[in-house]
């Protein structure tokens, strides 16, 4: 059926039963899966497995070359682990479950209510919300910076209003811890509300008719129903909390070094890419690791309704 | 069969509506509502959709509160305990099933919420397995692997482990297919039967009503058309509404005259018919059950004649078309060993008894 000539049109059925035997890559080709796959798998090798692949392959050549030629080496690895850079990587980790649990409190009760309460005004309120991702961070986090800064509107205001003298807020883990969950709300909010709009009222109904208080409702039906949602939602959070740049820079001035920064100097400033890229292999492997294990946990097929 | 005690407890309303009513938007959903169910009874709910019936039961379980009115379990005002305070559940027509729980945990689940410790818990959970007839080893087994019966009677034990005084469904059969909903409604009868709780089942076959009820409610536009037995509401309508709700009913259009007999408005017939609420059109019900074949006129009080068009068989029973001139049709329904040996299009007598059939004024569509 499927020849190298010819437009091969193919129905649901025949295509299962061409799937298992294809006769040739060229037939292999044509099929219409692979046709339609192909623009994206282009894209995703040149531009994601491909740089991944040099990033791997840096991170085990000698310090300070610039070949991936040269035969491969632990050298970097040993020495961050020697040198203390596992530091920044531990203050990342420790930043991005901070941001992510701050998020997720800060999050359940707004997307709760944006499911269950305000009706048609949500639409409204999740443009509000997402009206700040127009504007680069970077802008909108030196906007932050003049909020915080020693006589900027917030102590400025302290002092006129209250007379109440206060030090520059910026510059410090919690201004930077701030920066992250004020930047990253919105990948918690969103999944959230996705998963939150998944639980069936009839569930909801039922725990409550059968005795249960608010409380007990939140924590045996709402919490684990949602589970899908908020999982996403702290994984994109957390992973993109890990591996924040500007945040610690602009709102922090360096008061804490995460790991991006890290692998930036090295890639600059320091002008030694196999240590950074040996880094940037150590983060993948946290993200990757923490993005396998979570996703495995959750029923994709559920989440686009495919069940 | 029931004892002189058990037949006074069963005559005391555990429930009391009074007058209640629930209004969206002007429009009352229910009605100025006024019954009362009784103490252990089947009271079933019957209605199309649309006619308020889930909307009374979300009242009663206190998922919703009336607009006016008065609810009472036991002489106690309940309008403004919610559900969670009542000693009274619900088994929902999606099931509500927690699908993130075993279900073992699904039946333990009020259990949980009231504190009882996790042995108790469990025993109870596989006493009410072995009751539903569920084997144990589902106790581990997680409810979207259950099928639709079974995933039924798991919803009834949670319900159960409840101990609620009364116990509402609505509508948990309406997704099942025939054969499982004969059986499941004969096990909630059964059910019923040994708990000895208040059941209140909302339906919209009267049909499956007939079924399971000790008594039955039928529901329109947020009214009760009639309440009775069901002995009652199949023998004796009150309205054209609850004949028609029955199930399949011959109706005629005829007019009543002055002497007391109807004419037929399409073929102009003359009927004897019950003796009426007065003259004027009415509509003439009667049971394809009521009707039957004739050789000589004098067998039946009312006699017409027509062709048979088409025979269905339906197991036991067999139903005929008979066309009655170009207009009318009539549907004729025997019991199998009483077929109808002639030919399809063949010239029939049909008949029926004036007790036979019911007689209800035009307009009174309630």
């Amino acid at each position: 059926m499927a020849q190298a000539t010819g437009i091969v049109t193919i129905t649901p059925a025949t295509a299962a039963r061409a799937a298992p035997k294809p006769s040739g890559w060229r037939a292999w080709l044509r099929q219409p899966g692979v046709l339609t796959a192909l623009p994206m798998a282009l894209l995703m090798l040149t531009g994601f497995v491909a740089p991944l692949l040099l990033v791997v392959a840096f991170a085990f050549m000698p310090p300070q070359s610039f070949s991936i030629l040269q035969p491969p080496t632990l050298a970097n690895f040993q020495e961050i682990f020697a040198n203390s850079f596992y530091r920044s990587f531990l203050a990342s980790l420790y930043l991005a479950a901070a941001t992510t649990l701050i998020c997720m409190v800060v999050c359940y009760p707004v997307a709760y209510a944006m499911v269950r309460v305000f009706g048609r005004v949500a639409g409204v309120l999740a443009l509000l919300i997402t009206a700040p991702l127009f504007v680069a961070d970077n802008l909108r986090l030196v906007g932050w910076m003049l909020f915080l800064v020693k006589g900027g509107v917030l102590s400025g205001a302290l002092q006129a209003w209250f007379g109440i003298a206060t030090d520059s807020m910026l510059y410090t883990v919690s201004a930077t811890l701030f920066g992250l969950v004020y930047t990253y709300l919105p990948f918690m909010l969103f999944p959230m509300i996705m998963g939150i709009a998944m639980v069936p009222l009839e569930m909801r109904e039922a725990a409550f008719d059968l005795g249960a208080t608010r409380w007990q409702v939140l924590r045996e039906v709402d919490i684990p129903l949602a589970m899908p949602g908020i999982l996403i939602g702290a994984l994109m959070t957390f992973i993109l909390a890990a591996g924040a740049l500007s945040e610690p820079r602009i709102l922090g001035g360096s008061s804490v070094v995460m790991i991006a920064q890290d692998i930036q100097n090295e890639f600059t400033f320091a002008q030694n890419w196999p240590k950074g890229s040996a880094l940037s292999v150590l983060m993948i492997l946290v993200a990757g690791v923490l993005a396998v294990t979570l996703l495995k946990r959750i029923d994709l097929d559920g989440i686009f309704g495919r069940k | 069969m029931a004892t002189t005690e058990a037949a006074a407890r069963a005559a005391q309303p555990i429930l009391q509506l009074r007058a209640i009513e629930k209004v969206f938007d002007q429009f009352a959903a229910v009605d100025r509502i006024t019954l009362d169910i009784r103490e252990g009874e089947f009271f079933t709910i019957v209605g199309p959709s649309g006619s308020g019936k889930t909307t009374m039961v979300r009242m009663l379980v206190g998922m919703d509160k009336p607009t006016s009115g008065d609810i009472l379990l036991r002489g106690q005002r309940i309008n403004d305990v919610p559900a969670n305070k009542r000693p009274t559940c619900m088994v929902f027509q999606s099931l509500a099933l927690f699908p993130h729980r075993t279900v073992g945990q699904n039946i333990e689940f009020p259990l949980k919420i009231r504190g009882v410790d996790p042995a108790a818990r469990k025993q109870r959970a596989l006493e009410l397995l072995a009751q539903l007839r569920l084997p144990d080893h589902y106790y581990g087994k997680a409810v979207t692997q259950c099928s639709g019966g079974e995933r039924q009677r798991v919803a009834l034990a949670r319900a159960l482990a409840f101990d609620p005084e009364i116990l509402f469904f609505d509508e948990p059969l309406s997704a099942l297919d025939y054969k499982l909903r004969k059986v499941l409604e004969k096990e909630l009868k059964d059910i019923h039967r040994q708990t000895g709780k208040t059941f209140v089942y909302i339906t919209h076959s009267l049909e499956e009503a007939m079924v399971m009820s000790d008594r039955i409610g039928v529901m329109n536009r947020g009214r009760f058309v009639q309440v009775g037995t069901p002995n009652e509401i199949y023998g004796s309508p009150t309205t054209r509404f609850v004949s028609e709700f029955m199930g399949e009913v011959n109706i005629l259009d005829v007019t009543v005259g002055p002497d007391g007999t109807a004419t037929d408005d399409v073929t102009g017939a003359r009927y004897l018919v019950p003796a009426s609420a007065g003259a004027g059109p009415c509509s003439l019900v009667i049971r394809p059950e009521s009707l039957r074949f004739v050789a000589k006129p004098s067998q039946a009080h009312n006699v017409v004649t027509g062709t048979v068009y088409n025979e269905y068989l339906l197991g036991s029973r067999v139903q005929y078309q008979i066309r009655v001139g170009e207009k009318q049709v009539l549907l004729l329904e025997n019991l199998r060993d009483q077929r109808y040996e002639g030919d399809l299009d063949s010239q029939v007598s049909v008949g029926w008894d004036t007790g036979d059939s019911m007689i209800f004024p035009k307009g009174a569509l309630q």
